[in-house]
């Protein structure tokens, strides 16, 4: 088996020492094959941004290491792209700005034209070329994501990075946007990892999926082989009974976790002795008594 | 979640609406204009007749004072002849205080003419040394120049002058610094007890710490160092919030593009000019808006101080002068001062505004 592209090795992740410690990724092992598609799902708070981070590079583990192609991460690279989930687009810039600050960046050898070209297409293949002079203010949240995908895709990156892409965007817009990525992933077949809370979502694009276990000190959980073949038909993952079956298991999975973590901080909380105050009784009542 | 679609709708058409002309709702708006406009020249009225009634209180006073004094002094007789003097107008006995409004204006239409005759005077001189001077250029000698008393206009671009220059020594010193220190931590800490400790020091000591420096720098050569010495107090004075916002601006860049810069790479120069400076430029403009404010606040006290000419010196001369209608030239120079920092204010603003546009819509 030839090397991972992304190999986690008993990562485990924490903020603040001593008492503040807040451990959110605990002993974390996990390989990304060459050419996969991966779907990582997780409640809010479990720690998700957090794993894609350590793999940009964003974010260095506490303990452990993360591997690229065999070599320790230790700084972020345009090889391995991100789309964020909230555009991270820079305002002053417009869509061609934004896109040609990564590629001017990646390919700094390319002659003007050649640059141009090459952003012109990227942006076409979102379908932004209207957009093309606009400011990310102008544009709509599915009009931003699109741009911050050109971004991504016009760097060539070697491992496409997805933390939450389409969180913040309407439904519509949101079915429209994970066959796009679709469409242009199986274009030139890369590695991409999602990060998403929609299982669905993650079933619909994925190959594999992990459900990362929520609270504190998540873990990851058992996976989940994905075997529908592509294209994938919306309409028609909904009838079909492996769809179906995948979907409930991870779902069972996830509530199960979900109330055994509830169950787990139900603990009392001890009240602070506190007599309330009331109006004429506080200390300096004396002094309109006296008045 | 996300940052970007917690704002508020409303907000956020608010911020639109701002820098969208308005001539769609002028219709409905003009009432409210109407109305602010009234509000405005009522209290414009009020002051006037505020300013009326206590210059001719004080007036009073001191046409009283003064006649008791004589009273005192030289008998009955002459206190008549002194009140007499003073109820027929007259120059000589004229008490002298807080002027009326109507004795600013006929002192601001006397600073004019005295301008008008001046210019015509230079004009004069000029034609009359246009020969000498061609000569005098040729054989490569120092040209005449007038050397007549500025007037009160020339004094009014002097002093623009000089605050043109004190606001840009603050902006080539401030926003570099201001940027360099913004970009590191460890530098941020140690300028923190510089700019704490120096910032209040008054506009005073500056021109004097200037005057001690630029004394020394410039034995030995006759050149004239008021208005360097007072370009370069203002310039200290004022660069203080400049500094402060820049430094603030530039280490406080939302981590999302910083996190675009790591992600791609950037080299630290374009991670400079193309990620950090952009969006710190609103709150620098914000700096030297306040700047400039106070670049011309304190340059009248400045010049006042380093006898460099302006409205500073204008505004002292006139008080040591002491002729009858000094104080009322006093208090034109004081609304000529108010109305043009209003008007840099304004220009500051509208600088500002077009630069934030970006931002403040994304």
């Amino acid at each position: 088996m030839s090397t991972p592209i992304i190999e986690f090795r008993n990562v485990s992740k924490w903020y603040g020492e001593g008492e503040n410690r807040t451990e959110v990724l605990s002993n974390i092992n996990l390989k990304i094959e060459e050419g996969e598609f991966l779907a990582i799902v997780g409640f809010t708070g479990s720690g998700k941004t957090t794993l894609v981070n350590l793999m940009t590079g964003l974010l260095e583990p506490s303990e452990g290491e993360v591997l690229y192609r065999g070599e320790r991460i230790t700084g972020p690279a345009p090889e391995r792209g991100i789309i964020f989930q909230n555009y991270s687009l820079l305002p002053w810039f417009t869509v061609y700005q934004n896109v040609a600050l990564a590629v001017d960046q990646v390919y700094p050898d390319w002659p003007a034209a050649k640059r141009e070209e090459h952003i012109r297409r990227f942006i076409e293949m979102v379908n932004l070329t209207p957009a093309t002079e606009k400011r990310p203010k102008e544009l709509s949240g599915g009009m931003k994501q699109r741009t911050s995908i050109a971004r991504v895709l016009a760097t060539d990156p070697d491992l496409l990075l997805m933390d939450e892409p389409l969180g913040a965007l309407d439904a519509l817009t949101r079915g429209n946007l994970q066959e796009e990525i679709l469409k242009i992933w199986s274009a030139n077949r890369r590695t991409a990892v999602l990060i998403t809370n929609d299982v669905d979502e993650g079933i619909f694009m994925a190959d594999r999926i992990i459900p990362l276990e929520p609270g504190e000190r998540s873990g990851l959980g058992p996976e989940y082989r994905i075997n529908l073949e592509r294209p994938r038909n919306k309409k028609a993952l909904n009838t079909d009974p492996d769809f179906k079956k995948v979907r409930t298991e991870i779902l069972n999975y996830l509530v199960q976790l979900g109330e055994a973590a509830k169950m787990e901080r139900d603990e009392s909380l001890a009240l602070p002795d506190l007599q309330p105050i009331q109006p004429g009784t506080s200390s300096f009542g004396w002094l309109r008594r006296a008045s | 979640m996300s940052q970007t679609t917690t704002i508020p709708a409303s907000a956020k058409t608010a911020s639109i609406k701002r820098f969208l002309p308005s001539t769609t709702n002028l219709g409905a708006k003009l009432p409210g204009m109407a109305r602010s406009a009234g509000i405005t020249l009522a209290s414009m009225l009020l002051f006037l007749l505020i300013w009326q009634l206590s210059s001719s209180y004080l007036y009073s006073v001191e046409a009283e004072s003064r006649i008791d004094r004589v009273l005192a002094e030289q008998g009955p007789e002459e206190a008549e002849a002194m009140r007499a003097c003073i109820a027929s107008g007259d120059i000589s006995c004229k008490p002298n205080t807080l002027p009326s409004p109507a004795e600013v204006v006929k002192a601001s239409q006397l600073l004019l003419a005295d301008h008008r005759t001046i210019s015509a005077d230079k004009a004069e001189f000029k034609a009359k040394t246009a020969g000498v001077n061609a000569q005098r250029k040729e054989q490569g000698l120092d040209l005449i120049t007038y050397t007549g008393r500025p007037s009160f206009v020339d004094q009014i671009f002097t002093s623009l002058k000089t605050v043109a220059v004190g606001f840009l020594i603050a902006l080539f010193i401030a926003v570099p610094i201001g940027v360099i220190i913004g970009l590191n931590e460890n530098l941020r800490t140690a300028f923190n007890w510089f700019i704490q400790v120096f910032k209040p020091v008054s506009p005073v000591v500056w021109l004097l710490l200037v005057f001690m420096i630029v004394k020394t720098l410039t034995l030995g050569s006759d050149s004239d160092t008021s208005f360097l010495i007072s370009a370069v107090s203002v310039g200290l004075c004022s660069m203080w919030a400049t500094l402060v916002n820049t430094s603030v601006g530039v280490s406080s860049v939302n981590k999302d593009y910083i996190n675009v810069a790591k992600v791609l790479k950037l080299g630290i120069g374009k991670k400079i000019f193309k990620v950090i400076l952009p969006s710190a430029i609103p709150l620098i403009f914000t700096g030297l808006r306040i700047t400039v404010s106070v670049a011309w606040m304190v340059l009248i006290a400045i010049e006042l101080l380093a006898q460099s000419p302006g409205l500073g010196s204008f505004v002292w001369e006139e008080f040591q002068n002491g002729a009858n209608d000094s104080n009322a030239k006093i208090i034109v120079a004081m609304f000529v001062i108010g109305f043009i920092g209003f008007l840099l204010d304004r220009v500051m603003y509208y600088i500002q505004q077009s630069v934030s546009f970006e931002k403040a819509l994304s």
